[in-house]
């Protein structure tokens, strides 16, 4: 699923794409690491990269658990960092709820190995400037986490 | 205080790896959530968890963790072993539960808060 972009004035600055394969427990978290490695090469303030580095690995942990496969998109602007996560899945029926801290529907597999504590979503807009979520049942979901630059590196 | 004085002192194995036993350890953190672990961890921190899939490691690296050490006798799993060794992060064992171990760190001088 892809979400409409709009006025995008900035250019962008620097941008990579990576490949999120559903249910991959063994690789997952690998493209947040790699982002996060990036960031640290382009000297982005260590404060700006803890935030995306949590975002990242939430919003790709989503994926691999509930999503047939996902896309993460990193896009470095002048004055911010834009982060894109768009899965094909089963999408998210009720937004609101699964924003509540604690809500999971994660399978009790899931949930011995650490995961599904309900904070995922929640840490993922806590660490946001700005967050956007759009999801359609039986397509997919979209991200866009959006944590703004002040200064020259943050 | 740094990993290996941790490692002697609490008579931790060490499952892999063993070069990078000279990192600094800052604080402490103790949790089985991955989720509550990348919030509410912090960077050199040492992290004890009943935790043995190789998620774990992904976690450490985002979080800038010093090292894990895997509580009640539990072995970290081959992918996990591989993971940290090619990313340079200590992971240790021990037969003791997590709170013996918290309480034992405390006692040297790790803390929770910083």
């Amino acid at each position: 699923m892809e979400m409409k972009r709009k006025g995008m004035k900035n250019r962008v600055l620097f941008q990579q794409e990576f490949e999120i394969q559903g249910g991959d427990f063994v690789n997952a978290g690998e493209s947040s690491c790699k982002i996060r490695n990036t960031l640290r090469e382009i000297g982005i303030n260590s404060d700006i990269i803890r935030r995306i580095a949590i975002a990242a690995y939430e919003a790709e942990m989503n994926v691999v658990m509930y999503a047939q496969h996902g896309t993460m998109k990193i896009n470095v602007y002048q004055d911010n960092i834009l982060l894109i996560i768009d899965d094909k899945g089963p999408g998210i029926e009720n937004i609101e709820l699964a924003m509540k801290p604690g809500f999971s529907t994660a399978t009790e597999e899931m949930r011995e190995m650490g995961f599904g504590a309900g904070m995922g979503l929640p840490n993922i807009k806590k660490n946001s400037d700005v967050f956007q979520i759009t999801s359609k049942v039986g397509q997919g979901t979209s991200l866009e986490i959006k944590i703004l630059l002040n200064g020259k590196n943050g | 205080m740094k990993l290996t004085e941790i490692v002697k002192s609490l008579n931790l194995q060490v499952a892999c790896g063993e070069q990078q036993l000279d990192k600094e350890v800052c604080g402490g953190y103790s949790s089985d959530l991955l989720s509550d672990v990348m919030a509410n961890s912090k960077k050199g921190d040492v992290w004890i968890t009943l935790q043995v899939h190789p998620n774990v490691v992904a976690v450490a690296m985002l979080k800038e963790i010093a090292g894990i050490v895997m509580i009640n006798g539990r072995m970290p799993e081959k992918e996990t072993i591989e993971k940290a060794e090619s990313e340079g992060l200590p992971i240790m064992t021990s037969d003791s539960p997590a709170f013996e171990l918290v309480g034992r760190l405390y006692e040297m001088g790790i803390s929770g808060k910083r």
